[in-house]
């Protein structure tokens, strides 16, 4: 079965662990939410799994399909199938969506082999038209001077046009109105499928009732300390993190 | 910022290789009155302008290097060690196939035209315009365009010529514009009769020969009343062969109601300096617009300038700067109004890489009694890495009452989080830089003519290329 596996992962950023023995397993098909409060690790294992340079992998690993990517650059890990939607997506001035897209496409194809325009634009259009974007979105700058639902949407754009195997969603509900909120969630949706393997990070429930996930995962420092259904999130709406906090007996980390 | 240790080497030396050669003419090393006999001897100068050397010969010798304001390294020039003058002579047999791979492989990335890669890299002396262009040279001359070399303007068109030349820019402007009226060689004249609208842009390939690669070349261009021409000069293709000193003079005159457009994209080896003067004349109702490329050099030292002597008359300068490692461009504008209702356009956008630095000069000049004048001037600097530097020295004289100044200027840089961003789409970390570097130019990009935007963005993709840690 193909699937991204996390195994017993340690990461430092300058001196300081943060996630501390994670493990996870997310096959194709299936979306997996991660929920914790703040600070617990979450966007930081979002990162790592892309590659950013700030965090050090002390430990651990994780596999694509039985490979491991942490000896990958992060753009080997892009063409790979591993996309991550950025919490902070950043503005690129001057480039066009449509051509930053276009280059990100181009990458992925074999050497010599050039991108024909006819083609790429039919396949950009019909991908805004699944997702409902007006067709002059991509003449704009990439996120510069986006409200956060457009940097959003602009990131659920770029998932479709790249048709990614794994997708790390990092916060992808942070800023959003509720109107923001349901266009992202159709757009994901409408990705979902058995090919794809999505991992959710959210620090709220309310993304959840609109992505439905397979599983839930509870995050607390560094480390996934409670999984379950999808009922799960609800019981943490209802109850807060520090029921998960109290019930786990940890000393080492009190 | 990216990575500190990341220091984009560029490789300058890409495509740059030389062949020995022997010239018939050759000046020797060093300068005197004796030199400049040689090449008026040489050139079969008329009287008048082998006077104009020698006196511009003295001019050089008396003035100081500008080194007060402009950077030290000018003294590391040895004007005695540079020859002025070289021609022609005995081409050695070379073939195509005798370029180097890297050489051909780097003109095929750039797009370049297969009949201008042989000139270019010094198989065929003569590039063979006359079977690419001729339609458009034949129409051109139908029109009555005149469209020769500046030896061949002074000798067979005396008559316009001496009425501009050295005009718009005396020989005493600065040092390098004395040092260039002294030893001129090469470099184009054009005249365009009134209400001729040159449809096509002129290329410097038009007419190409070794002089026009010289290190001391001298262009003159006049379009008379509501004429207009576009012109381009140099290629991005990097130089072979280059001398460590290239000091060109480039004279514009727009008559009334004229609209003349100048092109440059260069890219110079890095152990050249390059220190150019140019500068436009508009009469009534006259637009100059300078569109200037500076990529590569050692030290480029070049303000385009416009003086808008007429009513209603407006310049315009846009510029690029890519100040690889080790290299510096010392580029900007010059605007002087000296008419009523006068506007004036600069924006400028520079690079900087590695050890680069790019400085941005600009002056702009409106006097008091002038009324209704108007300059914008936009300065945006991009830093690639935490050793690259930018300088702004802007120089504004604004008097009187309804004249408008404009100035705009900012700094940014790449950041690490960008150039992750992209990579996280699947881009390289060079192709991310690239991709970066071409949004920042874009805007001013996409004012230039299409194969030169289309080279312009290839080559910052090379630039680019295998230069990130």
């Amino acid at each position: 079965m193909d699937q991204l596996v996390i195994q017993d992962l340690h990461v430092s950023i300058a001196g300081q662990e943060i996630i501390r023995g994670l493990s996870l397993a997310v096959p194709t098909g299936e979306v997996h939410a991660i929920m914790g409060p703040n600070g617990s690790g979450k966007s930081t294992l979002a990162k790592v799994l892309a590659g950013h340079p700030d965090y050090v992998v002390t430990s651990g690993s994780v596999l694509m399909d039985g490979e491991n990517v942490l000896e990958f650059e992060p753009d080997e890990r892009a063409r790979r199938g591993l996309f991550m939607a950025f919490q902070y997506p950043s503005e690129i001035p001057g480039v066009t969506i449509a051509n930053f897209l276009r280059a990100a496409v181009q990458a992925r194809l074999p050497e010599g082999e050039e991108l024909e325009a006819t083609d790429y634009y039919a396949q950009l259009y019909k991908k805004m038209d699944l997702l409902g974007m007006d067709r002059s979105f991509t003449s704009r700058s990439v996120n510069e001077g986006f409200s956060g639902g457009e940097k959003k949407r602009n990131e659920i754009l770029q998932m479709a046009m790249l048709d990614p195997k794994y997708a790390v969603l990092d916060e992808t509900d942070s800023g959003l109105d509720i109107d923001a909120l349901r266009v992202v969630a159709h757009g994901v949706n409408s990705l979902r499928g058995p090919n794809l393997g999505v991992l959710l990070i959210t620090h709220y429930q309310r993304l959840l009732n609109y992505i439905v996930p397979d599983h839930v995962h509870v995050m607390v420092r560094g480390r996934i300390e409670l999984s379950g259904g999808k009922d799960l999130a609800l019981q943490l709406e209802e109850k807060g993190y520090d029921w998960v906090r109290d019930d786990v007996s940890e000393p080492a980390l009190a | 910022m990216v990575k500190e240790n990341a220091t984009l080497d560029i490789e300058r030396n890409l495509g740059n290789f030389a062949y020995p050669e022997t010239h018939t003419h050759d000046a020797g090393v060093g300068l005197s009155e004796k030199t400049i006999h040689y090449i008026s001897d040489v050139k079969e100068d008329p009287d008048w302008v082998r006077e104009f050397r020698l006196k511009a010969l003295r001019t050089f010798l008396s003035k100081p290097l500008p080194t007060h304001w402009a950077s030290k390294d000018l003294e590391a020039i040895v004007f005695d060690n540079i020859r002025y003058y070289l021609s022609g002579g005995t081409q050695p047999k070379r073939s195509w196939e005798d370029v180097p791979d890297d050489v051909k492989r780097t003109f095929e990335r750039l797009g370049i035209p297969e009949q201008e890669r042989k000139f270019l890299a010094g198989v065929e002396a003569q590039f063979d315009s006359e079977a690419v262009y001729s339609n458009i040279k034949k129409a051109v001359g139908e029109q009555g365009v005149i469209f020769v070399g500046s030896a061949d303007g002074l000798k067979h068109h005396p008559e316009i010529f001496r009425k501009w030349f050295g005009k718009v820019i005396p020989t005493g402007d600065n040092k390098f514009s004395a040092l260039n009226s002294a030893v001129f060689s090469g470099g184009s004249f054009i005249y365009v009769p009134p209400g001729v609208k040159v449809k096509h842009p002129l290329q410097a390939y038009f007419r190409i020969n070794a002089e026009n690669f010289g290190q001391f070349e001298r262009t003159l261009i006049i379009v008379d009343e509501g004429a207009e021409l576009t012109y381009m000069e140099g290629c991005t293709a990097p130089k072979f062969n280059t001398a460590t000193l290239h000091s060109a003079v480039v004279e514009l005159v727009a008559m009334k109601g004229a609209k003349l457009q100048y092109i440059t994209v260069q890219n110079w080896s890095n152990n050249v300096f390059n220190l150019v003067t140019k500068r436009g004349l508009a009469h009534e109702e006259a637009e100059v617009k300078w569109i200037d490329c500076n990529i590569g050099s050692r030290l480029t030292m070049k303000y385009p300038g416009v003086v808008m002597k007429g009513r209603k008359a407006r310049g315009e300068v846009l510029s690029i700067a890519l100040a690889g490692d080790g290299q510096h461009q010392d580029t900007g504008a010059k605007m002087v109004h000296a008419a009523d209702e006068t506007t004036s356009n600069i924006i400028s956008k520079s690079i900087s890489i590695g050890t680069g630095r790019a400085t941005y000069r600009g002056l702009v000049h409106i006097p008091k009694h002038l009324k209704n004048c108007k300059n914008n001037t936009e300065c945006d600097a991009l830093l690639i890495n935490a050793t690259s530097r930018t300088d702004t020295y802007p120089a504004i004289t604004v008097r009187g009452t309804g004249n408008s100044v404009q100035h705009e200027a900012s700094v940014s840089q790449v950041s690490a989080e960008q150039i992750f961003y992209m990579q996280q789409r699947g881009l390289t970390e060079a192709q991310a830089m690239s991709l970066s570097v071409n949004g920042f130019v874009n805007d001013l990009v996409r004012q230039f003519p299409m194969e030169y935007s289309v080279e312009l963005k290839r080559l910052i993709e090379l630039e680019m290329e295998g230069s990130v840690g």
